[in-house]
Order: structure tokens, then C-alpha cells, then sequence
């Protein structure tokens, strides 16, 4: 009797990811059999060390849960200090925050886009190795990468864990004079993001519809960005206070990221979800931007992310401009707090989706209970079901090598913050 | 050269990734034969330059640090947890690991995690150690280019307070009042802190001789309590001397307080 071809693909340690993950794939007899991705980066417990620290203490050490989205964690710790203990909202604080916050994007996308997701659908085991074929490109996006950078070092001194937030704002206004400085810098890039989405989309993307779920804030005017009410496209909408109300966190022996599920199923957060959700919200000269795309949104293909992301670098950059434009430095840079005992929640749209955070201070201000959630734990359900989906369309019959490689594609795609992924996926092969 | 990352939060690696065109240029004068997060992978390949990112903190890492050093010719520390054991070492204060994976993890026995975080330099040699959370662009390529040039690589370990001094900035503790670590932390960041108006926080670890003692009591001068210095002592570099005896003092002293 002829006996089924059995493959086993194990990839101890994902390349072109931001962290340690890895994965596990058994097929039989043209069946998956087992699939897991394993997030193996060891914990470090920062819910529990967050306790008894003060709310700038709290702001600086959250910063350092993620090297490439630490404005994200800023921001969202910030709205939780504040909804805590009351504190009106300035308009000023606001714009800044948000333009703060569209350096991250700008950086991180483009990231992500050049330097850990295009090898993957131009054939090249690193950007590195990509610089050769495509040195425009690649020269593009990593003076993108460095506008955001330059973007966040304005309001935070530096891109990688920033000092300049306070509870309540800014220790300081930025310069007027490099803000008119950058701001010429920031229109001319906004040629340059316009090609990137061009260019993106010419990528030879795979073509695979999949059936997801989608989650990201919603604003009444703005792209979600700095807040919003969480909403879904099954028709969720809520407060961001009501999160632990729909949403569940459950673990799993192969990992050490917790798994989030809504209503039972797994969902996607990120550039993809909020763009499917969010697409009437974007600025008319980015909407026709993506409409000479000719790509459809809402779209059911994961691999449009880097076409979203390409999208929200253009938008963020519009919206820096917008921010920056009229810049005069206020009086007072930051609200300020009393504090009080009482929980606080925040969330926030970081680059790779929704971050929510809940904490409990007492009368002193210092925090009692943390409670994070950050978006690639929430798509780590969305992977697993998408690798399933992916490889079965790709074709188990694919050789070993083929098959590893769609898998690392498939999970790159997902930008995940593990903490790190070419060879992201090393192979072992069984064959009986 | 290759780049390895233990536990972390990847900021540090960025010093490189987010070079620009440097990092292109980077690439004619250096191989870069392991570097995960960039693509490169064969970290079993033999090396001249290693740099390593992150604290220790399971058992395999453990093993795994011990096979970096052995295909190392130079092993440089980047950051706080690779130098000092970071953020996640407030952890080996209190030997508080079981409980804290027990308050997070529903299935604790899942994980798998050493009691204490600690520094590369507690598990095997270290050539070269770049302090700061994170470190930047700067110390990673003059410690390379020195390297290259076949000269020691030098890493200014005076006070943060020197920097700021020369930057003619005005003095945080001495005019505003507010707790300073300044005087007792590690150069390299260029005195961002100051500049902006703040208070350093200490994030570059402690610099050579810091007179810790001092400063704490200056902090109390300052009308700040026992916890509260405690606190700004035992921060980023909390496994880190002298800011774990000053630190852990005067934790002790509110404990008498309280008692």
C-alpha cells in the first residue's frame, strides 16, 4: 500500500519578524495534520514589574515592551493615566500625539514594507541582498524610514524608546524652527509615498480570498490612529472600557504569547482591518491615491497589507503636514494631573493594530494592576487559520523548500512583533 | 559579523536597521553573516564581531550564549538587558519570577524561564560593553570602525552630568528640584533628559566611580521618600551596582518605616 507523503517543517527561529517565534508544520497524506507558530520569546513579565511605579516611571518603562512601536505603548498607557485620573483634554496635547505618533507609523511601515516583507515577494533571502537589483526602492523607503524617525526624535529626542512624553503631554514644545525645518521635508516625501503605494501594489502579490474577521478603532472623523471606539465588521462597536467584555485572552502549551479571540473566533488587527474598516475616513488625496491602485478595499486578500501599509505612511504623512503646519508652541505643553485611585484604559491603533491597555492606580498615582494586550498576540489565531488556509490553496504538493518559504511569507506578512524572520522557517523533512 | 538577540525588545538592533544608507554602506565593509531580524541566519557561523542583544533569561539561552562565545572572536554587549540585565532583572530583587509567571500565565508550567535576567557578562567573556536603553547608531559604528581599524574600541564611561555641563544646560536638580540621575549615570546619550527639560532616569546605566550615596540623599534633601528613591534607583539597571545596594537600601529603610 502506497503511504502518503509526510512532510514535517519545523522553523525554530522565524527571520525578517521582530522577535522570537517559530513554527511547526506536519502534513500527511495531503493533509495539515498539525500547525503551530510558536512565540517563544522569553517573558519578561512587564505587567507585574509595571506595579508601584509612577506615572512617568510607568511611561518610560512601557516604551521598552517593543523597540520599533514605543510611541504605540506611550500613547496608550498615557490615555489609561489620564481617563484614570480625569484630566481635561488639550487640543494642542492632541495634535502633537497624534503627529508623534504618525512618526511611528512612518517608520515602522516602512520597516516593514522594505527591509522584512519585499524579499519576500521578489525573491531575495534579505533587503541586503536586494539592494543590487533594486537600489531605488530600497533608497526610498529607508529615507521614509528616516523621516519617521526624524518625525519622532521632534517630539521624544530620540525614535527608540522616546523621553519627551509626560503624563498629561510633552516636557517640552518642539522648536518652531525645526518644525519649519522638517516640514518642507515631510511635502516632499508626500511625492515619494504616493510612488511607494504605486509600487506597492505592483508587487506580484498572491491572489487568495480568505474569509476574517476585522478589528481596529473607528473615529467620526479621523483615521483611526490615536483613538476611536473599537469596532468590528461583524458589526462591534463599543468603548474601548467594554474590550474585556467581548474579547478573551487564552493560552496555549506552544507559546508565550497569549491568544485573544472575539465572540469565539479569531480576528485580525492591523493596517489590512483598519483600512477595510476605516477607508471613508482617509483624507481625499490619499483615497485617490488608492483609487489609481485600481485595488480594491474592503479586501479579503491578507497579502493587500503591505498595500494598506503603503496607504497609512501616505496618510500619516498627510497628517503630520496637516498637524505641523500652522505649529506655534503653547504656553503649557502638558494638562496637568491629580492623581487618584481608580482603573484607566487606553487604546490606540500602534502599527500592527490595536493596543489596549488597563490599569489600576491607587490614590498616589502609582500603578497597582496592569493589564496589556498587543496586537500580535491578537493575530496570532488570524496566523495560524491563514497559514492553514494559505498552504492548502499554495498546494501541499508543493516541495519542502516552496512550502517553507509561503509559510514565512504568510507569516511576515502579519508584520509580527515577536520581538525577529529569511530563514525564519527552517526545515526538517520526513518523508516515509 | 553577526547580531544575536536573547530577551529583548529588539530596540537596540535598530541602531543598525535604522541607519539609512549607512547600513547599505555598512555591508561593504563589514559581512554580515547572522542577523535575524534583517534576514541573515547561520548563527552557528564562526565570527570576528558578535554583537548580542537581550538579558539571559531561560535555560536555553544559557546554552545558546555559550555557543556564541565560542564562535566569537569579540563579543560585544549592546543595551541594558544584554549589559546589565535591563528592565526584566527587577525580577532577581525579590526572587519574584514564580509568582509573577503564576499572576500572568493561566498554565505557568507552560513557560519556561530562569528565576533571575541577568547580564552576558554573568554566563560567559565579554570584550566590549555598549551601556544604554537603547544604545544608538553612533557607539555600534565606532565600535566597529575601531574594530576594523584594529584599534581598542573606547567607550567614554564618564557621568551624563559632564555632557550636559558642556552642553551649557541648564541644571535640573540644582534649578528646578527634581531627582536628577544624571550625576551618577553612564554617557552616551548626548544629555537628551536635560535638554528636554526632564529629569535623566538612568536609562545608560550607572558611570564609572557614581558617587550613589550622595545623590540619594541629595533626592531626600529634595523631599522625595524612601520608596521613591528606591524607585528611581531600581529602574532599568536595577541588577546593575551601585544602583541595586543604594537602591535596595533605601527600599529597606521604608520597610523599617513602615514597620
Amino acid at each position: 500500500m502506497p503511504e502518503g507523503r509526510r512532510v514535517e517543517i519545523s522553523v525554530p527561529a522565524l527571520a525578517r519578524v521582530e522577535g522570537e517565534g517559530a513554527l511547526a508544520l506536519r502534513i500527511q497524506n495531503d493533509r495539515i495534520e498539525h500547525l503551530a507558530l510558536s512565540i517563544f520569546e522569553p517573558p519578561r513579565y512587564f505587567e507585574k514589574l509595571l506595579e508601584g511605579r509612577d506615572p512617568q516611571q510607568l511611561i518610560d518603562a512601557v516604551a521598552r515592551i517593543c523597540g520599533i512601536c514605543p510611541a504605540a505603548y506611550q500613547m496608550s498607557a498615557s490615555q489609561a493615566i489620564e481617563d484614570a485620573f480625569g484630566a481635561e483634554q488639550d487640543g494642542w496635547v492632541r495634535a502633537m500625539r497624534r503627529a508623534f505618533y504618525c512618526g511611528e507609523w512612518i517608520q515602522s511601515h516602512a520597516l516593514h514594507i522594505h527591509l522584512l516583507a519585499a524579499p519576500d515577494f521578489l525573491g531575495y533571502e534579505s533587503a541586503l541582498a536586494m539592494a543590487a537589483e533594486y537600489p531605488d526602492a530600497l533608497r526610498r523607503g529607508l529615507q521614509l524610514q528616516g523621516l519617521g524617525n526624524e518625525l519622532m526624535r521632534l517630539f521624544g529626542a530620540r525614535s527608540v524608546h522616546p523621553i519627551g512624553v509626560a503624563p498629561g503631554g510633552f516636557h517640552r514644545a518642539p522648536d518652531p524652527q525645526a518644525v519649519s525645518a522638517l516640514l518642507p521635508r515631510l511635502e516632499a516625501a508626500l511625492a515619494e509615498a504616493e510612488a511607494l503605494l504605486a509600487w506597492t501594489a505592483a508587487l506580484p502579490l498572491p491572489q487568495q480570498a480568505q474569509d476574517f474577521v476585522s478589528v481596529a478603532l473607528r473615529h467620526p472623523e479621523e483615521y483611526p490612529l490615536y483613538s476611536g471606539r473599537i469596532v468590528s465588521s461583524e458589526g462591534l462597536d463599543i468603548a474601548v472600557s467594554e474590550y474585556e467584555m467581548h474579547f478573551e485572552e487564552y493560552q496555549r502549551p506552544h507559546s508565550t504569547a497569549l491568544f485573544s479571540r472575539l465572540q469565539g473566533r479569531d480576528y485580525l488587527v492591523g493596517p489590512l482591518a483598519r483600512l477595510n474598516l476605516n477607508q471613508d475616513r482617509l483624507p481625499s488625496p490619499v483615497a485617490e491615491a488608492l483609487a489609481r491602485t485600481g485595488i480594491a478595499f474592503p479586501s479579503r486578500n491578507m497579502f493587500h497589507s503591505i498595500v494598506a501599509r503603503a496607504v497609512e505612511i501616505l496618510l500619516a504623512l498627510h497628517e503630520a503636514v496637516r498637524l505641523l503646519r500652522d505649529y506655534h508652541p503653547p504656553k503649557v505643553t502638558a494638562v496637568s494631573l491629580t492623581p487618584r485611585a481608580g482603573v484607566g484604559y487606553g487604546a490606540t491603533e500602534a502599527p500592527r493594530g490595536l493596543l489596549w491597555h488597563r490599569y489600576r492606580f491607587d490614590e498616589a498615582g502609582r500603578v497597582q494592576e496592569a493589564r496589556i494586550v498587543p496586537p500580535t498576540s491578537q493575530n496570532q489565531a488570524r496566523i495560524e487559520r491563514d497559514l492553514r488556509e494559505s498552504l492548502e490553496s499554495f498546494g501541499l504538493a508543493h516541495d519542502d523548500e516552496a512550502l517553507r518559504l509561503r509559510a514565512e511569507m504568510v507569516i511576515r506578512n502579519y508584520d509580527p512583533c515577536i520581538s525577529c524572520a529569511t530563514h525564519f522557517l527552517r526545515l526538517r523533512t520526513e518523508r516515509r | 559579523m553577526a547580531v544575536h538577540k536573547f530577551s529583548s525588545c529588539d530596540g537596540c538592533q535598530l541602531a543598525l536597521l535604522n541607519l539609512g544608507e549607512s547600513l547599505l554602506a555598512l555591508q561593504e565593509a563589514v559581512e554580515i553573516v547572522h542577523f535575524l531580524e534583517a534576514g541573515p541566519s547561520d548563527p552557528e557561523a564562526p565570527v570576528d564581531i558578535a554583537f548580542v542583544e537581550g538579558s539571559i533569561s531561560t535555560a536555553e539561552e544559557a546554552e545558546r550564549i555559550a555557543r556564541v562565545r565560542e564562535h566569537s572572536r569579540y563579543l560585544v554587549t549592546i543595551g541594558a538587558c544584554a549589559t546589565s540585565g535591563g528592565l526584566q532583572a527587577l525580577r532577581n530583587l525579590d526572587r519574584s519570577e514564580r509568582a509573577w509567571r503564576e499572576a500572568i500565565y493561566a498554565r505557568p508550567e507552560f513557560i519556561d524561564s530562569l528565576d533571575q535576567a541577568t547580564p552576558v557578562r554573568e554566563h560567559v567573556a565579554v570584550d566590549l560593553e555598549l551601556w544604554g536603553c537603547p544604545i544608538n547608531g553612533r557607539q555600534i559604528l565606532g565600535a566597529i570602525a575601531s574594530l576594523l581599524h584594529g584599534v581598542p574600541p573606547i567607550e567614554d564611561a564618564d557621568k551624563v552630568c559632564l555632557e550636559c555641563k558642556r552642553q551649557g544646560r541648564v541644571c535640573t536638580l540644582v534649578t528646578r528640584g527634581v531627582p536628577c540621575m544624571g550625576p551618577v549615570t553612564h554617557t552616551g546619550c548626548g544629555a537628551l533628559c536635560p535638554a528636554f527639560g526632564r529629569d535623566c532616569y538612568g536609562c545608560y546605566g550607572p558611570a564609572e566611580n557614581p558617587n550613589g550615596d550622595a545623590l540619594a540623599r541629595r533626592f531626600e534633601g529634595l523631599g522625595l521618600l524612601p520608596e521613591a528613591i528606591a524607585r528611581h534607583f531600581l529602574f532599568i539597571h536595577s541588577h546593575a551596582e551601585p544602583f541595586r545596594t543604594v537602591g535596595t537600601a533605601w527600599r529597606a529603610q521604608r520597610e523599617k518605616d513602615d514597620a
